[in-house]
């Protein structure tokens, strides 16, 4: 039950992005096309995961004053794992997302779950919260990366939705349409919790 | 002498790291919220985006590459600039107090900045040369003030104004970031 509890906190109550704000960088800079964040998100999903597996295996043997430094090290060899098999196999996407991809390594929502969750707790929850973190991560950069293109390209996973006539917004494939999409999809969010809490607030 | 000023420029205001190139958005986010810390963290960013860039170009061209170790690239950056950071720290807290205390609080914070990392991949992708590269940190971080001292400016006076509830927090202050890439992505002509 309570893994259930640590994977579904990932999707909502602690989403990455929406609730937490972190991994801004990533978020920002790859959605421009859906395929991009979905490959963004799954990337990211395998090195939260791999990490905290790992350092929910090691955390009794890790001496405490050089536990960031080791734990740097174990995220950055899953991202060079990561970086390789992307040029190999996608090499398209992984010329799109570009440096972003190594830049996985410094992605703070890595270090912050790894820090406040996997050093502290057995593997099955770990991985439980990895996936829970990863798979939330995902759904924030395709919902964003969607609506950027859909606006900006009239289309959503490269299928035309928006009919021919449709005036494209070249301005959401640039860096400002990232920045004010964002803001504003936070802002429905925000939204959307405060009206549940003044429900539940009035049927107690 | 002219390239480099012209890549300095360029990479201030046109290639803004955070605002045209997405680095450094979460300190952009987190640490704006006053004009003074704002400036402390810009100039602890662009102390050790040079220093770091500096160290990373050594070590690429003459550890990695000679070894053919390039594969070993991420760690080992990413190593460099964690490590460095630590050095700077005690280096600053011996040699000169004052500058330790105005930037100390934020140098631990430095090692997670996307920048400095993406700063040290960047110089490599773009084959930049030694000079190239220390110009480039350089204007990779006075850029990087400029933006996060910018939006200080503009939230200090947020706080006296009558924002919408479900807007406040994280929302209004990317909007604010989308509407300043705007302004700057209207340089992109000056160079």
């Amino acid at each position: 039950m309570s893994l259930l509890k640590d994977f579904m906190n990932g999707l909502w109550n602690e989403h990455p992005i929406f609730r937490l704000l972190l991994g801004m960088c990533p978020l920002l800079a790859v959605t421009t096309t859906a395929v991009y964040g979905l490959a963004m998100g799954l990337a990211t999903l395998f090195v939260i995961v791999c990490a905290e597996i790992v350092i929910s295996l090691i955390r009794n043997f890790i001496p405490k004053k050089v536990r960031i430094p080791s734990y740097i090290i174990i995220i950055a060899t899953f991202v060079t794992i990561v970086d390789y098999t992307m040029a190999a196999f996608l090499p398209d996407i992984a010329e799109a997302l570009s440096i972003f991809i190594p830049l996985i390594v410094t992605n703070c929502l890595i270090m912050a779950r790894v820090e406040a969750f996997a050093s502290r707790v057995p593997v099955k929850r770990a991985i439980a919260d990895a996936l829970g973190q990863g798979v939330g991560f995902t759904w924030g950069l395709v919902l964003l990366a969607a609506v950027r293109e859909l606006l900006g390209q009239g289309a959503i996973f490269g299928f035309q939705i928006l009919g021919e006539g449709f005036p494209t917004w070249g301005i959401m494939g640039l860096p400002p349409g990232a920045f004010i999409s964002l803001g504003i999809i936070l802002a429905v969010i925000n939204q959307i919790i405060r009206l549940r809490h003044k429900r539940t607030k009035e049927v107690s | 002498m002219e390239n480099l000023l012209l890549l300095f420029a360029g990479t201030v205001l046109v290639n803004n790291f955070v605002l045209a190139r997405f680095l450094g958005v979460c300190p952009y986010l987190g640490v704006s919220r006053q004009v003074d810390t704002a400036f402390g963290m810009g100039l602890a960013t662009t102390f050790v985006m040079v220093i770091a860039s500096v160290f990373t170009y050594l070590i690429y061209h003459f550890l990695l590459i000679p070894f053919g170790l390039e594969y070993l690239e991420i760690v080992a950056f990413i190593l460099v600039i964690s490590s460095l950071v630590q050095v700077v720290e005690l280096f600053m807290q011996k040699v000169s107090p004052t500058l330790y205390r105005a930037l100390g609080i934020f140098l631990p914070l430095i090692t997670t900045n996307c920048a400095i990392m993406g700063l040290a991949l960047l110089v490599i992708q773009e084959g930049y040369q030694f000079i190239e590269a220390l110009v480039f940190a350089l204007g990779a971080g006075v850029g990087f003030t400029l933006a996060i001292v910018l939006i200080a400016g503009i939230r200090e006076h947020l706080d006296i104004a009558d924002i919408p509830y479900a807007l406040r927090g994280g929302a209004i202050t990317l909007i604010i970031a989308g509407l300043m890439a705007l302004a700057f992505s209207g340089l992109a002509g000056v160079v």
